[in-house]
């Protein structure tokens, strides 16, 4: 996280010396941008929050270990498409369940919907995209995420 | 304007909510609070220094270097761009569309944007290297070999049917 804040303030530190203006101007769109699309930042924040508390991590994991792998997969993709989680507690996580002996395709089906589809980042996404083109690609998303759990069985060895 | 207000009016109701939990002990409304507090604080963590950069890349980057290496011209090399840009961009999605939408103005091609969107979600080098660490190489190799060229092909797809359509990115309404 810190390497962030560095290239930040090195890009801020460079763009002053060369041109004390634009470095403004920059500053001006980078908190207009912002504004902007605060509301919707907000409106999706708000669905995180109540959607952690229906959804605990705790259910989730349940789901994902005591089932048929198939049934499995299809409650990982659901899971994983209607939450939020930052990776390093997804993958911590997973590598338990692994442990476990809950199936890779199950948790790559999870783990890749959870990058993929953004049911809970769509406030933001249709700001941009707008609704439809914003429902196309999360709907993309989620049959790139299966695809990725299949092949994941059969690399696995866990379909054949 | 009736529907900032309808909106205003729900984060109201929202944050009322959580303060009577606050005060009146309700956990689900604590809990819920909670949420919020610490995913606005992850999220603070990381937006500012992403729209300062956004900021600084729309000042100092010229529109043709951008047509030229992420536009219509661009062919394969738009893609692989695209890729390694999203390998290192943080956080998330919620980064990802504010980073598109930039590229877009300054004439990058929709392919290229879908892309690169798609590429962020899946491809981010700290993330992938935690992904391996925990998951075993050959989880996250499987993955990368099969997503990224799904990401691609469906983006080009998507891509050309909006520009047929003579679709266009705006930001907010």
């Amino acid at each position: 996280m810190y390497r962030l804040y560095v290239v930040t303030g090195l890009a801020v530190v460079i763009s002053c010396v060369a041109n004390r203006d634009k470095t403004y101007s920059a500053g001006v769109i980078a908190i207009k941008k912002f504004v902007n699309i605060l509301p919707a930042f907000v409106a999706m924040l708000i669905l995180v929050s109540i959607a952690l508390f229906l959804v605990p991590d705790k259910v989730i994991l349940n789901y994902l270990g005591n089932s048929n792998k198939f049934i499995g997969v299809l409650f990982a993709s659901f899971f994983g498409s209607i939450t939020l989680m930052p990776g390093f507690i997804v993958f911590p996580l997973a590598g338990i369940l692994l442990g476990k002996g809950v199936p890779y395709m199950v948790l790559s089906a999870f783990t890749t919907t959870l990058m993929m589809v953004g049911v809970l980042t769509f406030p933001i996404e249709k700001e941009y995209f707008g609704v439809k083109v914003a429902i196309i690609r999360n709907v993309i998303g989620l049959f790139i995420a299966l695809s990725v759990a299949v092949m994941t069985g059969i690399f696995f060895g866990e379909i054949f | 304007m009736r529907r900032s207000i309808v909106k205003i009016a729900g984060i109201i109701c929202y944050l009322l909510f959580l303060i009577g939990s606050y005060i009146f002990g309700f956990n689900p409304g604590r809990e819920i609070g909670y949420n919020f507090i610490a995913f606005s604080v992850d999220m603070l963590k990381i937006l500012p220094c992403a729209f300062v950069l956004i900021g600084l890349f729309e000042i100092w980057v010229k529109k043709e270097t951008v047509e030229k290496h992420l536009g219509e011209e661009s062919g394969i090399k738009g893609y692989i761009w695209a890729v390694l840009l999203a390998s290192t961009t943080v956080g998330g999605l919620y980064v990802a569309f504010p980073v598109a939408y930039s590229l877009y103005r300054k004439g990058a091609k929709l392919a290229v944007i879908f892309t690169y969107i798609g590429a962020s979600a899946i491809c981010r080098v700290p993330m992938t290297i935690f992904e391996a660490s925990f998951m075993g190489i050959k989880f996250t190799l499987v993955r990368l070999f099969v997503s990224l060229p799904l990401v691609v092909i469906t983006s080009i797809l998507l891509g050309d049917y909006l520009t047929r359509r003579r679709y266009r990115i705006m930001e907010g309404k």
